[in-house]
């Protein structure tokens, strides 16, 4: 979950310093050139690229493989499937053009604040207004979700031990509706709270 | 100066409040009271969550009803679970939130983030995120978003019900340093102790109000 949520690592180094922009439009521009790429060697060369890039930010190991982990499995299933259908040059490029797009997406994540991401958004969204749109409200729709992640995980625990203690956990309904019920009234709340704190002036 | 004239509030069937008159200009107010006994809409009406059903409630003079927004802006508000006031992934941000709409440079923002967070000690956790914090440590967070704007009055429903001991005497300590008025709804009796005034709420309406020892005593009495 935290690999989604405030994974930004706090550091000096010249990708944290670069603006949200900047970073969001060089994520675009190397993932389409990820996907440019043919060769495995050129590949190759790419995640040598990424290595350096992660080396560069001093976000130390654990954060990085932190980005990667939760696509292990899918990669290994692609590169088996893509081997048996296809032949090794091609798996090992696809595979490893997946990996290398997550792993550059996560160290923007990892460099970059959310609030500096949010402005960023707010500044190009700004065109919305033209439709109705506030940018302000689409970019606090993104930092309220990014936040209500680890919130709403930790319904889920609480739910789960609560249908363990009485022993039902195999029942969905069990499951489904206190977690509905929670996360409604978390909303409930979240939406006060909002209100308390001056959203609506 | 907060104002209530025979204040009855009604939710969907239930009559919550049911003719609540009282004016609050000390600096410290405790209001005590069983589950479902109204306090905490008591505690809503200071800062127009709640409106009135009929009745008055003024905020240095302003009607709820019209000025809202205005109010909110002098009235601080904490509630019980901080989960629910914390909006922003990480700790820094959260508080910096509260400053958006004031005019400020971004170095003047981080400089009163940062002053305030280090005043509670939560100044190393300034990047860390949110979900990472302890119950207390993200009740102070909530606390923070609130006081970085210095309001003139601060509400708080239950702010220790799901603290520790150590973060609720902390809470505790904290408020009695601030130099606002703070109205606080609680079941922590001991916090009360040193106010200057308590109301008891029973079913609706104000059953007691006087300093801390006597307004307490009723309480216990009612509750045995």
């Amino acid at each position: 979950m935290s690999g989604l949520t405030g994974a930004y690592v706090p550091g000096g180094s010249l990708l944290h310093r670069l603006p949200a922009g900047a970073k969001l439009a060089g994520l675009a521009v190397s993932c389409t050139a990820l996907l440019l790429l043919r060769s495995p060697a050129a590949l190759a060369g790419a995640a040598a690229a990424v290595v350096l890039l992660y080396a560069a930010s001093g976000v130390g190991v654990a954060a990085a493989w932190a980005q990667v982990r939760p696509v292990r499995w899918f990669a290994v299933a692609l590169f088996g499937v893509q081997l048996v259908f296809a032949d090794l040059p091609t798996a090992a490029s696809s595979t490893l053009r997946v990996v290398l797009a997550v792993a550059l997406a996560g160290l923007v994540t990892l460099t970059t604040r959310t609030s500096a991401l949010m402005a960023c958004l707010e500044r190009c969204l700004a065109p919305a207004r033209f439709a109705g749109l506030d940018p302000f409200r689409l970019s606090l729709l993104l930092s309220l979700t990014l936040r209500s992640v680890p919130v709403i995980a930790d319904l889920v625990t609480r739910v789960r031990e609560a249908q363990r203690a009485r022993g039902i956990e195999r029942s969905p309904r069990a499951f489904a509706v206190p977690l509905v019920v929670g996360a409604l009234r978390h909303a409930d709340a979240l939406g006060e709270a909002l209100a308390a704190r001056g959203l609506d002036d | 100066m907060i104002r209530l004239e025979d204040v009855h509030v009604r939710l969907g069937q239930r009559e919550v409040l049911r003719g609540v008159t009282a004016s609050l200009t000390e600096r410290r107010v405790g209001v005590v009271g069983a589950n479902g006994s109204g306090k905490s809409t008591l505690a809503r009406l200071v800062n127009g969550l709640v409106l009135p059903s009929s009745g008055t409630v003024t905020v240095s003079g302003l009607d709820t009803r019209r000025h809202a927004a205005r109010i909110r802006r002098g009235v601080g508000f904490v509630f019980t679970d901080p989960d629910a006031q914390i909006v922003m992934p990480t700790v820094a941000e959260d508080v910096a939130f509260s400053l958006r709409r004031k005019g400020l440079t971004r170095e003047e923002v981080e400089r009163r983030v940062r002053e305030v967070l280090e005043r509670y000690g939560l100044g190393e956790h300034a990047d860390h995120p949110a979900h990472h914090l302890s119950g207390g440590q993200k009740q102070l967070l909530a606390l923070c978003s609130v006081l970085v704007l210095e309001p003139e009055i601060l509400v708080m429903d239950e702010p220790t019900t799901l603290l520790d001991l150590r973060h609720s005497r902390q809470v505790a300590a904290l408020l009695r340093t601030l130099p606002q008025q703070v109205v606080v709804v609680t079941h922590d009796l001991p916090m009360l102790e040193d106010f200057d005034r308590v109301l008891v709420i029973d079913e609706g309406r104000i059953v007691a109000d006087a300093e801390p020892a006597a307004a307490i005593g009723h309480y216990r009495k009612m509750m045995a």
